[in-house]
């Protein structure tokens, strides 16, 4: 039990002067996504079926490789900032800050692990 | 998590069932109850109304049960013409006015809750004492620096005409309760209407406090819990867009850091 007036639980801790740059980056990486996305998925398509040769030489051209590299980074940094707001929606305390935890860095290794992995083909 | 169920004492048990009148022009109703004082869970009583006898609105009706069948039915009303948002109410589904939804637009039974989501102070009485200090947060009134005019603060047409669409906000509480978002971080996300209220300000050629203002949205909770869900536009019982005063509100964000 808090004595607390109306006002003062409406205004809580104020404003924490954030969020613009999160929302912008959203609506850029959208529009980013809605190019990269279909254009790496034609490439991977087309080696889709071929031998472990094949694969590898697709990917090692500097296109695919570039596409890929670009795909992996800003989708997947569009799925940490993207899944970090649904957090927030979803659960409070600490098992949102775990949680948030959690995702950036399952991201983040999802990142590394991909562009380790395309370095390996492409140089 | 957020609760997705409803607490054990906030479940629906099955209310009392009102005697049916006479007449072939009776319409059945079942009106959300419950009365913090005789510790009961909430319930769904059933009434039948003799439209013949009764008003097209549905508080009409509702006035109607209060005056000849059950006088301890509790709910807000004033101005029965949509301007005070008194009677703002769940009726089949849809978060409106009473006093200007007709019965003609519900087909069958006609279910009546409180707004959802918010506490039930009686019946269809939620209590919307948060609502209301979120929206003082935002400052509702002119904030000007330079000093008073002899006269009057000029503004041309065309400024004027960029309120319109937001003057009209009745504070029903609608679009608020409807909003998922609102929902779940309704403490600290300020929800369509109160966003509606600060930008009519924001916009106001008057007022000289934009930048404070658009410094006291910027939070990931106050303005950018807003997910475009459009369940506030779609529900606004004054036709109002509640949703694109969030989206400009974003859009002058952006224009100040890009």
């Amino acid at each position: 039990m808090r004595y607390l007036t109306d006002r003062k639980r409406a205004e809580g801790k104020g404003a924490a002067h954030t969020g613009t740059e999160h929302h912008w980056y959203m609506t850029v990486s959208s529009v980013g996504l809605a190019f990269l996305v279909p254009t790496f998925l034609i490439v991977f398509g087309s080696a889709l079926g071929g031998t472990r040769e094949e694969v590898l030489a697709t990917f090692a051209r500097p296109f695919p490789a570039i596409l890929t590299a670009l795909t992996l980074l800003v989708g997947m940094m569009h799925f940490k900032n993207g899944a970090k707001m649904m957090i927030e929606d979803y659960w409070q305390g600490t098992l949102r800050k775990a949680l948030i935890m959690l995702v950036v860095g399952l991201s983040w290794t999802i990142i590394a692990t991909g562009l380790y992995a395309l370095a390996k083909i492409a140089l | 998590m957020v609760q997705l169920t409803l607490p054990k004492n906030s479940r629906m048990t099955t209310g009392k069932t009102w005697p049916k009148p006479e007449g072939k022009n009776v319409r059945k109703f079942q009106i959300y109850r419950w009365n913090p004082d005789d510790g009961k869970n909430p319930q769904l009583d059933t009434y039948f109304v003799d439209l013949d006898d009764c008003g097209p609105m549905v508080l009409d009706a509702l006035i109607y049960i209060k005056n000849n069948i059950d006088p301890t039915l509790t709910f807000r009303r004033s101005c029965r013409e949509g301007i005070c948002g008194s009677c703002a109410m769940n009726i089949d589904g849809i978060n409106t006015l009473a006093c200007i939804y007709g019965m003609d637009e519900v087909k069958g039974d006609v279910k009546i809750y409180p707004l959802p989501h918010m506490p039930v102070v009686k019946d269809l009485i939620p209590d919307l004492t948060h609502f209301y200090a979120q929206h003082a947060s935002i400052m509702p009134w002119l904030e000007t620096k330079t000093n008073r005019p002899a006269k009057e603060w000029k503004q041309s047409i065309e400024d004027r005409e960029k309120l319109d669409g937001l003057y009209e906000c009745v504070m029903c509480a609608c679009c608020s309760t409807s909003c998922p978002s609102y929902w779940w971080n309704g403490d600290k996300y300020l929800g369509p209407a109160a966003l509606l209220h600060a930008y009519r300000w924001i916009i106001d050629s008057r007022d000289e406090a934009t930048g404070e203002r658009l410094d006291d949205l910027e939070d990931p909770f106050k303005l950018y819990r807003c997910h475009t869900i459009m369940n506030c536009t779609k529900t606004c019982p004054k036709g109002l867009n509640p949703a694109k005063s969030i989206a400009e509100i974003k859009r002058m964000m952006v224009n100040r850091v890009v």
